[in-house]
């Protein structure tokens, strides 16, 4: 009996390592788990020094009560942050103006904030429509506290030797509570205008 | 049986260097250096550091079993790996762990996974397939290899096609690189199975 014993054992344990492994076989990649767990539980936001292309000092504590729409870039992207820029553009087009009053703000971060001077951040305002209050791109103050805001959002850059760099792009919900509430593809301006409301 | 005994009796000399050659792969391969270079570029990672993984557990494997006279009371848990299925379970599950793109990310991220990949592939996919195989029926057998010709060729195709990335902390390029890399190995087992079954010696 040991045979049979010893297969259903193997059976459950490796279903059961596998259920968890996936999440409910329901997130296989990195990425995809990331989104699963920001949806199941908003995740708190580390709240460093920001600065904007205007040169301004704000937080992202500075938008309690209010939500915002977080992308990562950085301006000499030749690939993604072009269309994360373009999708952000369609957002900030359909939000009527009322409601970036008073509720949406957008905003881009630059991963790359040595080479990301204020100056750069705003032709790159310029170049996809960003008015620097309904939405502003801004870099950290403090390069040193880059790190742990990647990390708190889940954002992995490496290293690319031709276009500088590669990232997860995705566009981000942090909720008036100031948590890291939903993820949504780069490309899917309407995922996030839908999730944003009437 | 003690493992003294085991390594006394017959078959002693090849049995201490499939243990040592076992033991030294992974040994080699967990060195800071070899650990960059490998896990530097997905194609290295997944087509040459975790075969070679498996491969260190299957030589332990050869060193520990009777392949020549399948005696499973004298092999290590040999009566609860009754027709070799246990173990091949064994392996087929932590072959499918980690062919999850998030588990070689996480062997990146975080040590502990690190050492959990180090760990179970030899001890948990090549020691029980070494284990297992001579006892597996050869319908069995070639339901492995056929088994292993389809996640080739599904993998292959995957890494291909994905238009994102499925490994947060490798490059598009590596993807495309990893699955032209499974595609050709599995289009070479192909060519080796198909030569087997139209020209080689029936058993």
């Amino acid at each position: 009996m040991r045979g049979p014993t010893a297969v259903i054992a193997v059976l459950l344990l490796g279903s059961l390592v596998l259920w968890r492994a996936t999440d409910r076989l329901q997130a296989f990649t990195t990425e995809s788990a990331r989104r699963l767990a920001v949806q199941r539980a908003p995740r708190p936001l580390p709240d460093p020094l920001l600065q904007d292309q205007d040169g301004r000092i704000f937080r992202l504590s500075d938008y309690r009560g209010r939500r915002l729409l977080v992308n990562f870039i950085f301006t000499r992207c030749p690939t993604l942050c072009l269309a994360l820029g373009d999708s952000f553009a369609r957002v900030a087009e359909a939000l009527p103006a009322a409601r970036h009053g008073g509720g949406v703000v957008l905003l881009s971060i630059s991963f790359d904030p040595v080479y990301d001077t204020p100056e750069r951040l705003a032709a790159y305002g310029t170049r996809h429509g960003a008015d620097g209050e309904r939405w502003r791109i801004a870099r950290v103050e403090n390069p040193a506290e880059l790190g742990v805001l990647l990390a708190r959002f889940g954002v992995v850059v490496i290293a690319d030797p031709v276009f500088g760099f590669q990232h997860n792009a995705a566009q981000h919900l942090v909720d008036r509570a100031g948590r890291l509430a939903r993820i949504f593809d780069h490309d899917a301006p309407q995922a996030a205008l839908a999730a944003l409301g009437p | 049986m003690t493992l003294a005994a085991y390594f006394a009796g017959e078959r002693q000399s090849r049995r201490w260097c499939w243990a040592a050659a076992g033991l030294a792969i992974p040994a080699l391969l967990v060195t800071p250096t070899l650990r960059q270079v490998l896990e530097g570029h997905l194609v290295l990672h997944l087509l040459v550091q975790i075969p070679l993984l498996a491969t260190a557990g299957v030589l332990l494997g050869c060193a520990l079993r009777f392949a020549d006279r399948i005696d499973a009371e004298r092999e290590p848990l040999g009566p609860w790996n009754a027709g070799g299925l246990p173990g091949l379970l064994l392996t087929l599950f932590t072959a499918a762990y980690w062919m999850l793109p998030r588990s070689l990310d996480a062997a990146l991220a975080e040590p502990a996974m690190a050492a959990a990949k180090f760990v179970s592939l030899p001890l948990l996919l090549g020691l029980p397939l070494a284990l297992s195989w001579p006892r597996l029926h050869p319908i069995a057998r070639g339901f492995v290899w056929t088994d292993l010709l389809s996640m080739l060729g599904f993998l292959g195709w995957l890494y291909l096609a994905a238009p994102t990335r499925l490994c947060s902390f490798y490059l598009l390029d590596e993807q495309t690189l990893l699955g032209q890399g499974l595609l050709g190995i599995g289009g070479a087992l192909a060519l080796c199975l198909a030569a087997k079954a139209f020209w080689g010696r029936p058993r």
